[in-house]
């Protein structure tokens, strides 16, 4: 049997006396899996994303990646995995293509640097120097680079950070047929529907530590329903998240920055309630919104603060 | 598809072209590495040329005998005289635009010379004007010696000059070009995203040693074609030695810049680094004056400065005519540089 892809058990990171950055994690990414790590800035993404890509000593733990350990197989695994930074400058007078060849020829095996760029849709941009490229089109051409060697796993550190709706869609693509070709992936994300839509399985991390694991769904479903509605009250009202619970269809309501959210299973059947034990209590309503319930109430649902603040 | 045992060929080869095109690119490192010898050595060719020799300035005043002087000076093709009142001939004496005041007595009484002989131009000038006035009274020489006059090439100032520019070109290409970039490398995280591969260290190394060497190859011979062109600077030595000095030497700087670059990934403390490395070899290496002005004392210590032993080299080969026989020493000094450096380079390197 193949090993896991990644297999981290304990990991931990720290930075001088005071700052863990990485707080005994422990993760497993199955082979032919995408692996998202969400969490909020800060919360230690890059920093186990590093140590998986052996570029960062960890401080303890264990990390198994491909079945392998960074101190004993290095040449192996450098040749078989592919990453991109969450910030890389490659050389700024070299061109798409010269870059693409220079990485390409330190791989033994790997695809054709004109394929390549086919896939990542750079080919206008193949003769244009580094420093002539839009801040999207730079991190098109660093996923580039780490898929010229075809590799067997993946690293994406923030792939999609800054780039237009069509760019993160063109990205998600070529993802998503690199998974269907067998690859392994792990990224990290700020994005709930890039994590929903391009990961198998996600993890939500807080501090250092793994405060949530799974699918999407499932995650999504232990909030116990699966709409969100989010209710603004008149200024100075005096309101109890509690006193949302006993209505009916309500699942669960925290109150945060001054807003009333609450998750409820059908929409049809808890909204009316709402309304009407509004109007009893005779508070008056500034603003109501509904949405499907996301990756983004589960961190929020779990930590009591927003992922991106 | 495989390429086997040839694709660590493929890899240093491609590490070469990026160091090349990165240079290339750049009108910066062109301008220091072509421009800016050359139009030092204008400068300096210019400011230090060759001249006629002039004519001293002296002063004659203005009373009766100063008719007979005047016309007796005015023969002499070393000096130019002027006729002037006392206070005006004074001044010209204290401002230096005279090298000597003539006081002309009428015969019996003698001639009185004024002049600082603390300045070696009266000293020259007491002794032409005597002379003339003498001859010019009818003294007889005891015989008639012969003059040669030589205006040598080879030893001019710019001849010294140009091979002292050339190494001091190799030693701020070898510490910008290298150093400098690497410092840039590792602040953009380029040298974190390359050991992110399987690149391997030595070939990434490797490609700076082969670079600085080709470059050398391009480098080095416009210089030496318009040194000679423009001021008719010749090698007298061998080409052979000429090329192995340069290559040692270069590749010693390579080594430094390696080491003075290879911690920090602050690019203004790298360049604060290679200034402090370049300052005392670019004074005390005798790149613009001969190193042999300082004290006895300080000797063995430039002597042992990488700059120094290659620009005596060059010189060597280029002013005396030296092959390589004759610049072991220089070559001894250069490779224990360059291998201590590298050495310990590698072993300080800090990659991520
Ligand atoms: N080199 C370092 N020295 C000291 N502390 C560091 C260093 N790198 C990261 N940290 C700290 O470690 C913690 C985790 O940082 P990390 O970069 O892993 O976060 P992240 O989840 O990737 O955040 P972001 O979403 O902003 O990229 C942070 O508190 C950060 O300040
Ligand atoms: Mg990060």
């Amino acid at each position: 049997m193949q090993a896991e892809a990644v297999r981290c058990r304990g990991l931990t990171k720290r930075y001088g006396e005071d700052t863990l950055a990485v707080d005994g994690l422990d993760l497993d990414v199955r082979r032919g899996e995408c692996f998202g790590l969400l969490g909020p800035n800060g919360a230690g993404k890059t920093t186990t994303v590093e140590i998986l890509e052996g570029l960062l000593e960890p401080s303890g733990g264990d990390v198994l990646v491909l079945g392998r350990r960074w101190d004993a197989d290095e040449r192996y695994l450098r040749d078989r995995i592919g990453l991109s930074l969450q910030q890389t400058y490659l050389p700024d007078k070299l061109t798409v293509s010269e870059i693409l060849q220079l990485f390409r020829s330190f791989f033994s095996e790997g695809r054709g640097v004109e394929e390549t760029i086919a896939l990542v849709a750079l080919e206008e941009k193949a003769r244009a120097r580094y420093e002539t490229l839009s801040g999207g089109q730079r991190q098109r051409l660093a996923v580039a680079c780490a898929l010229v060697s075809d590799p067997e796993l993946l690293f994406l550190d923030e792939p999609t950070t800054g780039l237009d709706p069509q760019s993160r869609r063109m990205l998600w693509d070529v993802v998503l047929a690199y998974k269907a070709n067998g690859g392994s992936v792990v990224l990290t994300t700020h994005y709930m529907d890039e994590a929903e839509r391009l990961c198998d399985r996600v993890g939500v991390m807080d501090h250092g530590k793994m405060i949530a694991l799974g699918t999407p769904e499932v995650l999504i479903d232990s909030l116990g329903g699966r709409q969100i509605v989010e209710l603004s009250l008149d200024e100075g009202a005096d309101v109890d998240a509690a006193s949302f619970l006993p209505i009916d269809g309500v699942h669960s309501a925290r109150i945060l920055h001054g807003r009333v959210t609450l998750t409820v299973e059908q929409l049809h059947v808890a909204l009316p309630a709402v309304l009407s034990a509004l109007d009893a209590s005779g508070q008056k309503l500034t603003n109501l919104s509904t949405h499907r319930a996301t990756l983004e109430d589960v961190f929020v649902n779990l930590t009591g603060r927003a992922l991106r603040e | 598809m495989s390429e086997g045992p040839g694709s660590r060929a493929i890899a240093i080869r491609e590490l070469v072209l990026f160091r090349l095109r990165l240079f290339y690119r750049e009108p910066g490192t062109m301008f220091w590495t072509f421009g800016f010898p050359m139009a030092m050595s204008i400068v300096l060719g210019i400011a230090f040329r060759t001249q006629e020799p002039d004519r001293i300035p002296c002063a004659v005043v203005r009373n009766e005998a100063s008719p007979r002087v005047e016309e007796i000076l005015r023969r002499s093709p070393d000096l130019s005289s002027e006729v002037s009142e006392e206070g005006a001939a004074g001044v010209a004496l204290r401002t230096g635009k005279v090298a000597l005041v003539i006081v002309p007595g009428a015969p019996p009484a003698p001639h009185t010379y004024r002049y600082d002989a603390t300045r070696p131009e009266s000293r020259l000038a007491r002794a032409l004007v005597d002379d003339a006035l003498q001859r010019g009274e009818g003294r007889a020489d005891a015989f008639a010696a012969r003059s040669e006059l030589t205006t040598e090439v080879g030893s001019r100032y710019i001849d010294f000059l140009v091979p002292g520019l050339i190494g001091l070109g190799l030693m701020s290409t070898g510490f910008w070009g290298i150093g400098f970039s690497l410092a840039e490398m590792r602040t953009k995280r380029l040298l974190k995203r390359l050991v992110a591969t399987p690149m391997r260290r030595s070939d990434f190394l490797l490609s700076f040693v082969v670079v600085r060497a080709l470059l050398l190859l391009v480098e080095l011979p416009p210089l030496l074609v318009f040194a000679r062109l423009a001021f008719s600077v010749k090698v007298h030595g061998s080409y052979g030695a000429l090329a192995l000095i340069a290559l040692v030497g270069g590749l010693t700087f390579a080594a430094m810049g390696l080491l003075l670059a290879c911690r920090s990934d602050n690019p203004q403390m790298v360049s604060g680094m290679i200034n402090i490395a370049s300052f005392p070899m670019y004074l005390c290496s005798g790149v613009f004056f001969a190193s042999s002005r300082f004290p006895d004392a300080l000797q063995p210590a430039i002597r042992a400065l990488p700059l120094t032993a290659l620009v005596d080299g060059l010189r060597a080969v280029m002013v005396e005519g030296a092959g390589t026989a004759g610049v072991l020493r220089e070559l001894g000094v250069m490779t224990c540089w360059g291998v201590g450096c590298f050495a310990l380079a590698i072993r300080l390197f800090r990659w991520r």
